[in-house]
């Protein structure tokens, strides 16, 4: 164990961890009292969520009519901020459950993190419909009850597909999250001392774990078995988001394309989010040796993948839409092109279609700012598609009498914004107060510890 | 219970602790309790542990979920036949959707209250056998036996080299 070949550090994902112990206080050590910079970032957070409330609470006072939303294009901001956290919330899940599946070691470091961004982006997705709703106060006519002629709800109907589909993945989402924190939790209670608020919390949440072989064999067992259920479940919720759109005879939804087009545009934005909170997390936190430039690497060749699956989904779309002959399918394409909304189609393209390009390159994918700034670009460009599938095609549908634009508004900016702000006040609270990287499991992939001058097995 | 009693090693070694284990076993004892920080296998196969019963509690549930999605949703179709879009009453292929989403709800509710029930947690018990060092980097090995047989099980643990050994008169506290 004490000196390792460069072959030996090749094959482990954490060559510069030497012992187990050492993992509880490099980890533990985020949760100790922030510095200037946590505090600055969340007050930013906290005052985004203010610009949140104050504009979503004018909007309930004042009416919809405070959005830019007017017909033709009845979906607008609202929807296309909907449809691009739950995109965000997918890569988390496709990291802690199809990768768990898989038996992808470097998702160790990651997942913690990108589990709780799954759920703070459902928390933040789910707020859309919402605000979209206009009349907020009537929420509760989303769940399926029979209304006062006792009528129940139209199950043909995909926006009603949307409301089992998003709470099952926020329900989900979130007990796979608690899960999988509790030996995390208790090792946390172990560390803090005694008679401390955090003491008591993490007792409560950690509910008397031990770490006895009784708990590990049901806990990996179940934890498994919640994998197989939540791999389903992460490609059949946004298939269900993109069928809002495809079950619509609207020229630019109606494809076959449009589940897997979303589902892999959902991890590419996903990906490209988890590279752009762990790039900082892990400069602050000194977290260097369990965040490698490998975990990066294969994090980017993610982001390649589904950027070049969402690539050839636009080229197959514009070809779809000149092969098929059909005037109106012609024209909304044309239209994304070349139309009032050309701008936004550009942004699209080159940040989801050309940027990645440059993840070919192992220096790119090995040079930590080039990531950090790509994976800016892609969520610049996902949001951007989410906003060209929507608004050119609901502005230029089939009668020309009916065309028109659409233009955000200032509360619809607003909300935008103060979206972001919510997801971050709700990250930077979690970073503080649980562990962010998997314990437990770095210690999985570490060599266990064995009696020293023995001859035994490789631990795997 | 009163008259078994207990030992607790705690070991900074796997092979340690999965051979202490291994002869504890050997010698016929059979109430041990393994602690480690991280799911370890060695010492999984050394308890020799078979399938877990959760999966059944996974099974049941999802097709609970299954059936209550297809129930609910050809139930609340032909409370009120409405015919709409042209579609039959019973538009199945939509209603796979539904059920397919309570299908997983149900299986994963069913898998977290399994997981719980199987783990003997949320536990209340205060003054129970554990050492903070087992969620950091510490094995441990805690074993109870009837009070004539005690000391050969300590002297087992001794052994392999433990880095503390702790005595457990009550020998209650067996998880």
């Amino acid at each position: 164990m004490a000196t390792v070949t460069e072959r030996e550090r090749g094959a482990q994902t954490h060559p510069d961890i030497k012992t187990i112990g050492e993992v509880n206080s490099a980890v533990l050590r985020v949760l100790e009292p922030p510095k200037k910079l946590w505090w600055f970032l969340f007050g930013l957070a906290t005052a985004g969520v203010g610009l949140f409330a104050f504009s979503w609470g004018n909007q309930i006072i004042n009416g919809i009519g405070l959005s830019g939303l007017n017909g033709p294009v009845g979906w607008g901001v609202y929807i296309t901020t909907f449809v691009f956290w739950v995109g965000i919330a997918h890569s988390g899940t496709l990291i802690s459950a199809i990768l768990f599946l898989f038996r992808a070691k470097w998702r160790q470091s990651i997942y913690r993190a990108a589990e709780a961004m799954t759920v703070f982006a459902v928390m933040t997705a789910g707020l859309f419909p919402l605000i979209h709703l206009g009349r907020v106060w009537h929420a509760y006519w989303l769940f399926p009850y029979p209304n006062e002629r006792m009528l129940w709800p139209n199950f043909r109907s995909p926006l009603v597909w949307d409301v089992f589909a998003v709470t099952t993945y926020f329900t989900v989402s979130s007990l796979f999250f608690l899960l999988g924190l509790i030996p995390d939790i208790a090792a946390a209670r172990d560390a803090a001392k005694p008679g401390t608020i955090r003491k008591t919390l993490y007792t409560l949440v950690s509910f008397g774990w031990r770490g006895t072989d009784r708990q590990w064999h049901h806990f990996g067992k179940a934890y498994l078995y919640l994998a197989a259920l939540a791999t389903p479940l992460v490609l059949s919720v946004h298939s269900v988001v993109s069928w809002d759109f495809a079950m619509a005879i609207v020229p630019g939804w109606h494809a076959t394309i449009f589940a897997p087009y979303f589902v892999a545009g959902a991890i590419f934005s996903g990906v490209a989010m988890v590279i752009t909170i762990l790039v900082p997390m892990r400069k602050w936190f000194g977290l260097e040796k369990y965040l490698t430039t490998k975990h990066f690497d294969a994090m980017a060749k993610l982001c390649l993948l589904t950027g070049l699956i969402v690539f050839y989904a636009y080229l197959t779309e514009f070809f779809m839409a000149w092969y098929s002959g059909e005037a109106p399918e012609r024209q909304a394409f044309w239209n994304r092109l070349f139309g009032n909304y050309w701008w936004a189609t550009w942004i699209m393209l080159t940040c989801n279609g050309l940027v990645p390009i440059l993840l070919w390159f192992k220096r790119v994918r090995h040079s930590i700012p080039a990531l950090f700034t790509i994976s800016i670009l892609i969520n610049i460009g996902m949001w951007f598609e989410r906003f060209v599938i929507i608004v050119t095609s609901l502005s230029h549908e089939y009668m020309p009498f009916a065309w028109g634009t659409y233009r955000p508004s200032v509360t619809e900016m607003g909300i935008l914004v103060g979206s972001f702000s919510w997801f971050f006040f709700w990250f930077l609270l979690f970073v503080r107060l649980l562990p962010p990287v998997a314990i437990a499991e770095i210690k999985e992939v570490v060599p266990a510890p064995m009696r020293p001058g023995r001859r035994h097995e490789v631990h795997g | 219970m009163s008259a078994r009693q207990g030992v607790l090693a705690s070991y900074d070694y796997v092979d340690a602790a999965v051979e202490a284990i291994e002869k504890l076993r050997g010698e016929g004892f059979e109430e041990i309790t393994a602690f480690s920080p991280f799911p370890e296998h060695h010492i999984e196969r050394a308890l020799g542990y078979g399938a877990s019963p959760v999966r059944l509690f996974t099974l049941v549930g999802g097709l609970t979920g299954a059936a209550t999605g297809f129930a609910f949703t050809v139930f609340t179709s032909l409370d009120w036949p409405l015919v709409t879009g042209g579609k039959p009453i019973l538009s199945m292929p939509a209603y796979v959707v539904i059920a397919f989403e309570m299908t997983i709800l149900f299986g994963v509710l069913a898998t977290v209250i399994g997981v719980f029930w199987n783990m003997r947690v949320p536990d209340p018990r205060r003054d129970i056998v554990y050492d903070p060092e087992f969620s950091a980097g510490r094995f441990g090995v805690y074993v109870t036996a009837p009070a004539d047989r005690v000391a050969s099980a300590r002297k087992i643990l001794e052994s392999s080299g433990p880095a503390r050994l702790e005595d457990d008169p009550t020998g209650e506290s067996h998880g």
